[in-house]
């Protein structure tokens, strides 16, 4: 085949040198690089909208703009573009596709054309999004677009909104088969399922939640442009439709999405943890087992969205329990976090200050979703800024800081360069900083009664508790736009000028850097490896080495 | 032999543990026959519940952050060769780290479900003397209809110590019925009717908000609950019912009439969803 194959090991280390070959390459580390360069875009249109959201909600009455509909643009993409654009990419295509086929040892994923094909959707999916931001009809039905507002003419483009997910969820559904069929499949030689590192396991369950749920997903939001468009009346009451049944589709796949996220990333605070203490994974086996209960246990919890909404009493009070046994493996996860440490070797390399940071957002996050579960709590907080708080510290900060640990992480395999550590340190201390002084002062706002989705809150005007914390939370989001810029500058500067790294700066046991080039080329490996029971990598005390299997040319 | 079936014996024991907080609740409750929180107002009872649940997380996550602090200090990379040296769990000792802790923390769920319970069951059960006002919810309004030919907009009256109850429904979209203070929201929708209660015990005002996204005024839709003194509330009643009967008949008949059929049928489509 052609130069564009790239999935077959040709030797060589080092990224395609041509625009065509990055174009047309079939290789899942320059298409993980595609999806990186995607998710930072998607990052920063949507991390500017909230940086406007915030200026505007700084103080009461018209700071930027006086007008709903374009406070609800902002609202609108800074939601959907972070959780589509930004966040599942990152860890779905960035994470899965760049890294975990070398970790587990594999040339290339399952159907490197299918890859290349998710990533192109991904890409039309952002750039449809993007166009939100142009037309004159924008949607500003929010990321969740509740009927009846998102099928009214008040909401906008519907067809945009359900054709965006739609695509979306295409390139989802591709890269979920893809990828559980990489990891079933394409792991090197004598590498068992129980000998795959952390993040493998948590991106493998992550897709195989999106392989489930996502489908439900892209029901409900066709059936949207339907009732608005073809008169269907799904959601519309007056035609023997509800309203409900909506939320009931639309939260059954977007609660486990928060594990989609939230598996991933966790995965990765595993990683850095591992390979900074230089420590076995606590309790390994047990641990990879918690990742797996997320699959039926995330399944069965999405009416706590809907505490308030008129649904039964009685489905109410069972999912409230069944929300709180979340707490089971995700609090064996956060169990074996902590135990990763315990005898441990820590070196507090920049790219751990960044996992710690996501650690201790998870700790909040994670403790602050307790009250949220039980749902006669929830009549007094639900659509509040207690649960926006709650989500934003669990899903977005702790996981925007693992994914940008992770760029740190694997940024010498990227460029064979290692970013300033003291950059890097400084970014990732300022950005947890940042976003405590955002999200903190929110929830005790939250308490006090603030909702959701204002752009205003004169209602509030003799509240100090509320006001003070708006004012504060304005401060905490130029103090994370700083920190961005850093870690921008730390990205910049490593690529350009940073130290030469080793072939493994962290001193992981991992395939990605023991077997594979610095910068792996195509094929990843110069040949197979094979890899021995006893060998894990996890394992820093007694670990046989992979060994490379030679394999007679036939070509 | 006989140390390890021992140490299971201790180990079954410590497994019941942390049920016994629960099993005491719910048994004291069943003795209260479903009394233990007389006396209390449904909002006196969900801040005594929330800040317990704060308690709750701010201990296990004080204690989660005390180990791990010590952790990270303790462990703190020393020489450049240094390696971890987590010792390799045996089988138990994995099963162990598995059961113990969940059995800690299904301990800890069940205990706060149980309250939780309670507290919901007060909230989702309406006195039988309690007075009813119907709500419409439209972009950006809410209307409360006394049921006697009386409705404000944005404007909630009701008297001192008598549990009232809303029947909610919207002409619109979805909105979200707020009582700041009462910790009560709940969503108001098209082709549905949803309730929620409250016990007013002080005379006052508070804001009333809409909690669901809907539309360009959201956060402009908002209102006022006035708790007024019975013998004040009764002549406020008197004179916005002469100001209503004053209106003339037209009025009456396309408002009040028109509304109350439109309820009839919005209670039908409901009962036809639920049956
Ligand atoms: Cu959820
Ligand atoms: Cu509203």
């Amino acid at each position: 085949m052609g130069v564009i194959m790239g999935h077959e090991p040709n030797g060589k280390p080092g990224w395609p040198k041509t625009v065509k070959e990055w174009l047309f390459t079939l290789d899942h580390k320059v298409i993980g690089v595609w999806y990186l360069i995607g998710s930072i875009a998607s990052f920063a249109v949507a991390g500017l909208a909230a940086m406007l959201m915030r200026i505007e909600l700084g103080s009461i009455g018209p700071d930027i703009t006086g007008d709903g509909n374009v406070y609800n643009l902002w609202l609108t993409m800074h939601g959907a573009v972070m959780i589509l654009g930004f966040q599942i990419p990152a860890l779905l295509g960035f994470v899965a596709n760049y890294a975990v086929p070398i970790m587990i040892g594999a040339k290339d994923m399952a159907f490197p054309r299918v890859n290349a094909m998710s990533v192109w959707l991904l890409w039309s999916g952002i750039l449809l999004a993007l166009a939100n931001l142009v037309i004159p009809d924008h949607f500003n039905g929010m990321w969740t677009g509740y009927p009846p507002y998102s099928t009214s003419d008040a909401a906008g483009n519907t067809a945009l909104y359900s054709l965006v997910v739609i695509v979306l969820g295409m390139s989802s559904v591709f890269g979920a088969v893809n990828l559980a069929c990489t990891v079933a499949f394409m792991r090197c030689k004598g590498m068992g399922w129980f000998q795959m590192p952390m993040t493998a396991w948590c991106v493998f369950t992550a897709n195989i939640i999106q392989l489930i749920f996502v489908p439900v997903l892209a029901a409900s939001v066709l059936l949207l442009s339907l009732d608005r468009y073809l008169g269907f009346g799904f959601y519309n009451p007056e035609t023997g439709g509800d309203v409900l049944l909506y939320q009931n589709l639309f939260w059954f796949y977007s609660h486990p999405a928060v594990y989609v996220i939230l598996l991933p990333f966790m995965g990765i605070i595993f990683e850095i943890f591992s390979a900074s203490a230089k420590n076995m994974v606590f309790s390994y086996k047990a641990t990879v087992f918690a990742v797996l209960a997320f699959i039926p246990a995330g399944g069965d919890v999405w009416v706590h969205h809907a505490f308030v909404a008129g649904l039964p009493d009685w489905l109410r009070v069972l999912q409230s329990f069944t929300t709180l046994l979340i707490s089971l493996p995700f609090g064996l996860l956060m169990l074996s976090l902590v135990g990763t440490l315990y005898k441990g070797a820590i070196r507090y390399s920049g790219p751990m200050i960044w996992a710690l940071g996501a650690w201790v957002m998870l700790i909040f996050g994670g403790l602050t979703g307790i009250p949220n579960a039980l749902s006669s709590i929830d009549y007094g907080i639900s659509d509040s800024y207690v649960v926006m708080s709650h989500f934003h510290y669990v899903m977005a900060v702790a996981g925007t800081m693992a994914t940008f640990g992770a760029v740190f992480y694997w940024f010498p395999k990227l460029t064979g360069r290692i970013c300033n550590e003291f950059l890097t340190k400084l970014s990732g201390i300022t950005f947890f900083i940042g976003m405590n002084v955002v999200m903190a002062p929110l929830y005790f706002a939250g308490i006090e009664g603030m909702p959701r989705r204002y752009m205003d809150y004169q209602q509030f005007a003799d509240n100090p508790t509320i006001v003070n914390a708006q004012y504060w939370s304005t401060i905490g989001a130029y103090i994370t736009f700083l920190a961005v810029l850093l870690m921008l500058v730390a990205w910049i500067h490593g690529m350009l000028k940073g130290k030469k790294s080793s072939q493994n700066p962290w001193g992981s046991q991992s395939l990605e850097w023991t077997s594979a080039a610095l910068i792996a080329g195509q094929g990843n490996f110069p040949s197979p490896v094979e890899v021995v029971e006893d060998w894990h990598p996890y394992n820093y005390i007694d670990n046989p080495k992979p060994t490379y299997i030679t394999v007679a040319s036939n070509s | 032999m006989k140390i390890k079936s021992l140490s299971y014996k201790a180990l079954g024991a410590l497994l019941a543990l942390p049920l016994i907080p629960t099993l005491a609740y719910a048994f004291q409750m069943e003795i209260a026959t479903k009394n233990n929180y007389e006396g209390l107002t449904p909002q006196a009872h969900w801040n005594e519940m929330w800040s317990e649940v704060m308690w709750d997380i701010t201990i296990i996550g004080a204690i989660y952050f005390a180990i791990a602090l010590f952790f990270l200090f303790r462990y703190r990379r020393t020489e450049h060769n240094q390696v971890g040296k987590s010792p390799k769990l045996s089988a138990q000792a994995i099963i162990g780290w598995v059961v113990l802790p969940c059995m800690l923390f299904l301990g800890d769920d069940l205990f706060l479900f149980v309250k939780a319970f309670d507290l919901h069951n007060q909230m989702r059960e309406v006195p039988a003397h309690a007075q009813t006002i119907k709500v419409t919810a439209s972009m950006w309004n809410w209307n409360y209809d006394y049921g006697n030919g009386v409705d404000t907009d944005n404007e909630l009256r009701v008297p001192v110590g008598k549990p009232v109850v809303f029947r909610m429904t919207s002409d619109d979209v979805i909105h979200s019925h707020y009582l700041n203070g009462y910790h009560v929201t709940e969503d108001v929708m098209p082709g549905r009717v949803t309730w929620e209660w409250i016990m007013p015990v002080k005379v006052g005002e508070s804001v009333i908000t809409c909690r669901e996204y809907c539309g360009a005024n959201h956060s402009r839709m908002y209102g006022k609950l006035i708790v007024m003194k019975q013998a004040n509330y009764d002549a406020w009643m008197v004179s916005a019912l002469a100001d209503a009967k004053a209106e003339s008949g037209h009025r009456i008949a396309s408002t009040t009439v028109g509304k109350a059929i439109k309820n009839i049928a919005a209670s039908k489509i409901n009962k036809g969803q639920e049956g």
